[in-house]
């Protein structure tokens, strides 16, 4: 297989990633890095390279078209950020030291996790009851509902604020945008509107990953040769499913394609952990 | 009289940062790979085994001499470097905002994210 043909397998397959990631909310992390090592046998660690460089370009392309339609709270984000970049941080330089078998197997249960989770139904609780901290951060916040502006308040803050730390974590150790864990920590804790906490993850996730890509960057973990078709495809499939989503409202069907792709993917990952073959 | 910065100013000179960082990075990423194809698209790829990166790219200067030298992995390493620093600079716009809304609090907040990711730069040239 000469690289001509390897590009183009990686950039059609990232297409895909970056589709499904975008119809589903999870992101293209998932597909992408099972696809590497799974199939073209990429080392585990340029996987995670590309993977993060791809969530960059996706959640800052996302974020901007966000950004303007003023549901993103800008404080929220900047605050968790702190908790964020952090545990990207520790994350990033962790992977440089964890055996790759057991990153594999990690990256496993988070998949499968994940797709879990996207499957449930969440459930809306807007406070407005005053959280001292919050009120001295200056969290709460308005978005332009369809019935009007709706207020709202954010509570456990403190306990948010620690599973932040440890989103960033997973998404330093994996190279993926853990926008799974994020929405815990903002709907689940911290009870913030999911349309907020939606936008204000994806804000987030950018800088998350960008604290962590610059350890990749230095360790070599950001090969050129796959990055650029990796973030180029998972980037046009991720605005051909912002295209889609606008148009079609069922995506039920689609969400349960998903979550079988991807349980396969996350077993074969952890199998290929426990035997050592990654 | 200046016109008062609010956070609805912000969140459009935000939108715009991200949106020419995405555009720009993405743009030279594809050039890079253009001409990374045309010189190399008939060798065969080798990423089975982690062995870091080739050397011309480990360094600011390594990648300068190939962006010269159009050597396409450089070109893309360029486009992947201002990528990274799209949401960087997306703090360090919010950083300047808060100082315009006088929100002193969340200036502070802003520098620790950006002095966070600064320790990472360095905690990666540690190893």
């Amino acid at each position: 297989m000469s690289i001509l043909l390897f590009t183009i397998i990686i950039l059609i397959g990232s297409y895909l990633a970056g589709l499904l990631g975008s119809l589903t909310g999870l992101g293209g992390g998932f597909v992408v890095i099972p696809l590497l090592t799974l199939i073209l046998h990429v080392d585990i660690h340029y996987a995670i390279g590309a993977s993060i460089v791809s969530v960059i370009a996706t959640s800052s392309g996302a974020a901007a078209a966000y950004v303007k339609e003023g549901i993103t709270n800008i404080r929220i984000g900047m605050f968790l950020e702190i908790a964020t970049t952090t545990g990207a941080l520790v994350g990033a330089i962790l992977a440089t030291y964890v055996p790759t078998n057991y990153i594999a197997v990690v990256f496993g249960c988070i998949l499968i996790f994940s797709a879990i989770s996207s499957l449930r139904k969440r459930t809306e609780i807007i406070v407005t009851h005053k959280n001292v901290l919050a009120e001295k951060l200056k969290l709460n916040g308005s978005y332009p509902g369809a019935n009007g502006v709706v207020q709202y308040s954010v509570t456990r803050v403190v306990g948010g604020f620690f599973m932040m730390i440890f989103a960033g974590l997973i998404s330093g150790l994996l190279g993926i945008g853990s926008g799974s864990l994020k929405v815990i920590a903002m709907d689940g804790i911290m009870r913030i509107p999911f349309k907020v906490s939606t936008t204000t993850s994806n804000f987030m996730i950018g800088v998350t990953a960008a604290a962590s890509a610059v350890v990749y960057l230095q360790r070599g973990y950001i090969d050129p040769g796959i990055s650029m078709p990796v973030v180029l495809g998972v980037l046009l499939g991720a605005l051909s499913g912002s295209k889609i989503l606008v148009h079609s409202k069922s995506s039920g069907w689609i969400r349960w394609v998903f979550v079988i792709v991807v349980t396969v993917l996350a077993i074969q990952m952890i199998y290929h952990g426990i035997t050592g073959k990654i | 009289m200046i016109k008062k910065f609010k956070d609805a100013d912000m969140q459009l000179v935000i939108g715009w940062v991200l949106r020419i960082g995405v555009f720009l990075s993405m743009s030279v990423v594809f050039l890079g790979g253009i001409i990374y194809l045309y010189r190399h698209g008939h060798e065969l790829p080798g990423h089975t085994t982690f062995t870091g990166i080739p050397a011309f790219l480990q360094t600011g200067g390594g990648i300068i001499d190939g962006i010269i030298n159009m050597r396409g992995r450089a070109i893309i390493q360029l486009g992947i470097i201002l990528l990274i620093a799209t949401p960087i600079a997306r703090v360090l716009f919010s950083a300047v905002g808060f100082v315009l809304e006088k929100d002193y609090l969340y200036v502070g907040i802003s520098i620790l994210v950006l002095a966070i990711i600064v320790a990472s730069m360095l905690s990666g040239h540690a190893g």
